[in-house]
């Protein structure tokens, strides 16, 4: 995504003490201030101006899809025209059960796909029908697709900013 | 899984409040105590329901990062998912049914960081890396739709 401002130092440091999450007492951000070395108000005033930035997206509770069921995360791809891909891209990011929809370089021969959608379900079956309702949509605008399912995770963490 | 807890996944993925006591806050909302927030949170996040309460950072604004995927041989899996996991700048790792079966994701606070990981995994793996950088999103990303089913 462009547009994306910098962030300086200390952001980078309120980053860095939220990673995991925020602690769970009566006052997160005074935890997090005294962590930075800032008054908790300087914390709120930084978090803020992140969000409306656009650097940090959002801020709740983060749930966790396989432990709700949501078991047949799929990853569907497509290798969709580049006249065309903004308005499919567009398309499946509305759906309701697609989390993230990115454009991504393709990498010939051995990726042709250049449209990556995450498909959540509650198992592979409701996965593979709604890609095949997306693919219907697409029609001919998808020259090839695929649908990737993960068999294990093998590391996952919040987010980890090496320092 | 009680009303509280599903109120409080149903509602609060995005918008918590940015204030003193944000806990207090959501407890208004939802005709609770602050306590009751707290400990349903504690317990939504030791069943590992939720992962943290916190801020989702978009992808490339606090520095840089790609999706690479490997294809390891499936007598080298384990060796090569160690090896890939044994980097701090590796965030997410997941195992895939395809023939690029490792998918993880790269962050480091520039391109050239990337880049070094990127080197280092192919270097000591012997094995092509295919870099697959986020070039646009379609979707902002405001949480998920749950449903209670």
């Amino acid at each position: 995504m462009n547009g994306i401002p910098a962030i300086d130092h200390m952001d980078r440091q309120i980053v860095l003490a939220t990673q995991e999450g925020l602690p769970l007492t009566a006052r997160p951000y005074h935890a997090v201030a005294k962590r930075v070395g800032l008054e908790p108000q300087e914390v709120i005033v930084r978090m803020r101006r992140l969000l409306d930035q656009g650097v940090i997206r959002r801020i709740g509770v983060i749930p966790n899809h396989y432990a709700l069921g949501y078991l047949g995360n799929g990853m569907a791809v497509w290798d969709v025209a580049d006249e065309s891909v903004l308005e499919m891209g567009r398309m499946i990011g509305d759906l309701d059960y697609v989390s993230h929809c990115y454009l991504r370089p393709r990498f010939p021969p051995e990726w042709p796909y250049n449209l990556f959608a995450m498909v959540h379900g509650h198992d592979r079956g409701q996965v593979l029908e709604r890609v095949d309702k997306i693919n219907a949509v697409m029609d001919e605008d998808a020259r090839a697709h695929d649908v990737l399912f993960s068999t294990r995770i093998l590391k996952k963490t919040g987010l980890r900013l090496p320092t | 899984m009680n009303e509280l807890e599903k109120r409080l996944l149903d509602g609060f993925q995005r918008g918590f409040p940015l204030t003193e006591r944000p806990f207090a806050e959501i407890a208004r909302q939802l005709n609770a105590e602050e306590d009751q927030v707290i400990g349903a949170l504690e317990g939504l996040s030791e069943s590992g329901i939720i992962s943290r309460v916190g801020a989702a950072f978009a992808p490339g604004g606090i520095g840089a990062s790609t999706l690479a995927a490997l294809a390891a041989p499936p007598e080298r899996l384990e060796e090569i998912a160690e090896l890939v996991n044994g980097f701090e700048e590796v965030n997410h790792n997941y195992e895939r049914e395809h023939r690029l079966n490792l998918w993880f994701v790269i962050t480091a606070p520039d391109r050239d960081g990337v880049d070094r990981v990127i080197a280092e995994i192919s270097r000591r793996s012997g094995l092509e890396v295919l870099d697959l950088p986020m070039l646009e999103s379609y979707r902002l990303n405001l949480g998920f739709d749950l449903q209670w089913s």
